[in-house]
């Protein structure tokens, strides 16, 4: 039988599927359909220190094979996370991870401060990318200078493994991740979604309220394994990869491409026991490929 | 809430835009409540990508049945799926109607427009299984729109019916057709389903009449069990307004607790 678990450095998972951020809730929604110790780890909608109220509506547009979406990071805060949440995901047998986000530099290093004095948190994964809440889909990480402030600004003071979550929507991606290593970064997840937009051609207005979104989903696949692929090159630290994975075969092709690890996103919505089905299908894909370990696909991709 | 990966279509029917499909599904159909709705995916691969949300429309036994328009790919593909054939459905999902207090004998008005007829049938049988007073407001744009009219009266209902051409029963809307048929009727609470516009007139009936209403709301859903966040309203919850997940916390709120955008109340 093929080891499924995955060995990050800083943190060992049980397998390498992660649900995604902001496609999972706060974990507890996926309760009713599927047990949350069987994930490799699951990361929790992006936190700000104070609840936010999020985007009008409408936030969701669903294009070819895509979704396009500009949700704003509505969501509790810190307290509300750590007091109500956080004693309901107590004892599983997963890697509970908390996406943080900041509205300045500040407020990403107040949100890890609070979260450090509690117990059941594996790691922390920077959100530095969410293309919905700053003027015309701008965020730090299209930037390697700001990518390099937050993360180190983060990592002096976190006590808890740090993985910057990387957009797409940057000049050069493996600049940025190679800013964030050299910050401090414990690992890089990559990418978020694509900055994007749908017209209404009746009306000539865009779908969303929020003008842009971000797209997820199978459409945007082949995209982020270039990304993936070419991030992994030149950088040292994991690259969690994700973008459109809806099956085993999807997320033996981003560990092919250089992922240690990977997220699934949409296809939580989808389909809410995706991850398993993932995770079932990995253990196939090892049965029939000979694999003593799943982490010996991550970068073997034959030139 | 369960997942039924294999919900089998025992029986359908179709009309030129509206089709009734009927799925058998024992977990789901027992914990159902009027009100509540499916995510039914429509294609087995990812075209179109999403569930689509549909109101329970009927709960009999083991079978529950859901009733739609075709408005666009995913609601043509579904009105294409055939008797035998298995549905992905999740379910029950969502709050209904508040039923869960003593209806005996009170004279509620259910208001359905359109496609929005879906869960008032459902409804109306649960409110008669109570011994509530019920009369049913059925409208829509013309005749081909009122497909369900026999299926009410087959069932004992007789619905009062309007169209806004005056194709079939009362010519105009059918939140007119309630004002006119107040005072034979007199509700003293309303259930609605309907076009957002059509919701947003009976919560003002509610408050001119000085009876309580709940609406059933309408949207696009990402999943349909709280985890995307897509599907917002503006609901007041405990003073506040806020950005509410219809899916969660909805799709049926108290007419009262329901915000309109500034365009809606201009109308």
């Amino acid at each position: 039988m093929t080891d499924l678990s995955v060995d990050l450095g800083f943190l060992r998972l049980k397998n390498p599927v992660i649900a995604a951020s902001g496609t999972f809730g706060y974990g507890l929604e996926f309760r009713p359909f599927l047990d949350l110790s069987r994930l490799g780890g699951f990361v929790v909608k992006g936190l700000y220190y104070d609840s936010r109220p999020g985007n009008p509506p409408p936030r969701l547009v669903e294009t070819a094979g895509g979704l396009i979406n500009a949700i704003g990071l509505q969501g509790i805060g810190v307290r509300s996370f750590a007091e109500e949440i956080l004693p309901d995901l107590e004892g599983l047998d997963t890697a509970v991870m908390v996406n943080v986000c900041g509205a300045d530099d500040d407020e990403y290093a107040a949100v890890v401060e609070y979260l450090n004095e509690f117990a059941g948190i594996a790691a922390y994964e920077l959100n530095i990318s969410c293309p919905n809440v700053q003027l015309e889909g701008r965020c730090p990480a299209m930037d390697p200078e700001a990518t390099f402030r937050i993360v180190q600004q983060v990592k002096k003071i976190s006590q808890r493994p740090l993985i910057t979550k990387l957009t797409p929507n940057a000049a050069d991606v493996a600049a940025v991740a190679l800013s964030a290593q050299e910050a401090g970064s414990d690992a890089v997840s990559l990418v978020n979604t694509f900055l994007a937009l749908a017209v209404d051609a009746e009306t000539r207005k865009p779908r969303l309220a929020n003008r842009f979104g971000g797209l997820s989903g199978p459409a945007i696949k082949p995209l982020a394994l270039r990304l993936v692929f070419q991030t992994a090159a030149r950088i040292s630290i994991p690259v969690i990869g994700m973008g459109g994975i809806m099956s085993a075969t999807d997320a033996v092709e981003f560990m092919i491409a250089g992922a240690a690890a990977v997220q699934v996103g949409t296809a939580n919505f989808v389909d809410p026991q995706a991850t398993v089905a993932i995770i079932d299908g990995l253990e196939e894909y090892g049965r029939r490929h000979g694999l003593q370990k799943i982490s010996d696909l991550t970068g073997t991709l034959h030139s | 809430m369960h997942k039924d990966p294999q919900a089998r279509i025992t029986r359908r029917q179709s009309w030129e835009a509206y089709h009734r499909i009927d799925l058998h599904s024992p977990r789901i159909a027992a914990d159902a409540a009027p009100g509540q709705f499916l995510m039914i995916r429509v294609a087995e691969y990812f075209h179109p990508l999403l569930r689509r949300p549909f109101s329970i429309h009927a709960v009999s036994g083991p079978e529950l049945s859901v009733f739609f328009q075709t408005v666009g790919a995913g609601t043509r593909l579904l009105s294409r799926a055939a008797v035998g054939q298995g549905l992905d459905i999740l379910g029950p999902l969502g709050r209904g109607f508040n039923l869960d207090r003593d209806l005996r004998g009170r004279r509620i008005g259910l208001v359905g427009g359109g496609r929005g007829i879906a869960p008032l049938y459902f409804l109306a049988e649960r409110l008669q299984q109570k011994r509530a007073e019920i009369r049913i407001y059925y409208g829509g744009r013309t005749l081909q729109d009122l497909v369900l009219k026999t299926d009410f009266q087959a069932a004992g209902f007789d619905p009062a019916c309007s169209t806004d051409d005056g194709s079939h029963g009362y010519h105009g809307m059918v939140t007119d057709l309630l004002c006119a048929d107040w005072k034979a009727f007199a509700p003293d609470l309303l259930y609605a389903c309907g076009p957002h516009d059509m919701l947003h007139t009976v919560g003002k009936i509610s408050r001119e009449y000085g009876i309580p209403a709940e609406l059933s709301l309408e949207s696009i859903m990402g999943c349909g069990f709280g985890a995307c966040w897509g599907c917002v309203h503006k609901i007041r919850r405990e003073g506040e307004a806020a950005w509410t997940k219809i899916c969660e916390h909805g799709p049926v709120f108290p007419a009262e607790a329901v915000v309109w955008e500034e365009g809606f109340e201009e109308r």
